[in-house]
């Protein structure tokens, strides 16, 4: 099974998937805009404001659905001994990097209409800001040592360090009186959100996850010729 | 309905840069992305016209130095 995911082997797909991912992306994108610039409705209380909810919502989940996977990928890389589960992490984070900002950028657009402020040091903002800076933290480590082993096992350090706060994000609007709204979509209990709402935010969550997945292949694509070009040098 | 769209009842100015920042970041993200991949892609193609045909040969006998190659000549 892990052989299939072996780099040599999985690099025909992975060269000629962005172009088609990037079409799909693109075409999922305009509809999510049209959806939720001109055909979703206003918000009885927050009027048009409401909007920014479907570029900062799927922001924040795809960046921590980011994180999560790393860690678990940066885990599986030490315990199957697999080197590409730690090239796959890294080719992931500089997308759930942007995911995140995009989240803290959006969000304090938004907190200005609805809370009168740009900025609040709240659980939920503040807990989204410490994750942006374990993102940065581990693109600095992969930036910073040259050493193999060594990268592997401080990137894997911070993501295990940082996956504690993904629950802290989850649940810090249920723990703590915070500005923030508690959650409006659960799996397990009923939505309070209309489905003329959570259509299009399902959709521009899909653009973004097509996103996301463009550059994770464009990424995984580069450091690949990147390891092809050491083993030029080697020949 | 044009104006509407950009009045968005005096919400228009957080609506559209929120929806600007997001996709100048994509673009950022994408371009930034895309002249790294380039950059690599060159410098293979580059190192790869430097070898002698021995060499050239043992680097070929890998399927993805192959791929590379035929995928810098297509772009």
């Amino acid at each position: 099974m892990l052989k299939l995911l072996e780099p040599n082997k999985i690099f025909q797909i992975t060269s000629k998937a962005p172009k088609y991912v990037l079409l799909l992306f693109i075409i999922v994108l305009s509809i999510g805009l049209v959806e939720a610039l001109i055909l979703s409705p206003e918000d009885y209380k927050q009027s048009d404001a409401v909007r920014i909810m479907y570029v900062h919502v799927p922001a924040a989940w795809i960046s921590l659905g980011i994180f999560s996977s790393i860690t678990l990928l940066s885990i599986s890389g030490f315990i199957f001994k697999n080197k590409n589960f730690f090239l796959i992490s890294k080719s992931l984070a500089p997308s759930g990097f942007v995911f995140n900002l995009i989240a803290l950028v959006t969000g304090s657009i938004w907190g200005k209409p609805t809370w009168g402020t740009w900025w609040a040091w709240d659980a939920r903002i503040t807990s989204m800001l410490i994750l942006a800076l374990f993102y940065l933290m581990y693109l600095i480590a992969w930036r910073i040592y040259d050493s193999e082993e060594k990268v592997y096992k401080i990137s894997t350090f911070i993501t295990i360090i940082g996956i504690i706060n993904v629950p802290i994000i989850k649940y810090s609007v249920d723990w703590w009186n915070t500005l923030h709204q508690p959650a409006s979509i659960n799996i397990m209990t009923k939505n309070s959100i209309h489905s003329s709402m959570l259509y299009p935010l399902f959709i521009m969550t899909a653009a973004f996850a097509l996103f996301s997945l463009l550059i994770f292949l464009m990424k995984y694509n580069t450091e690949l010729i990147k390891i092809k070009n050491k083993g030029l040098d080697r020949l | 309905m044009i104006s509407e769209l950009l009045f968005m009842n005096g919400y228009a100015v957080y609506v559209l840069s929120a929806f600007s920042f997001t996709l100048l970041s994509f673009l950022g993200l994408y371009l930034v992305t895309k002249i790294q991949f380039v950059k690599e892609q060159k410098k293979f193609v580059a190192k790869f016209g430097s070898l002698n045909t021995e060499q050239a040969n043992t680097a070929k006998s890998q399927k993805i130095n192959k791929e590379i190659l035929a995928n810098a000549t297509n772009n």
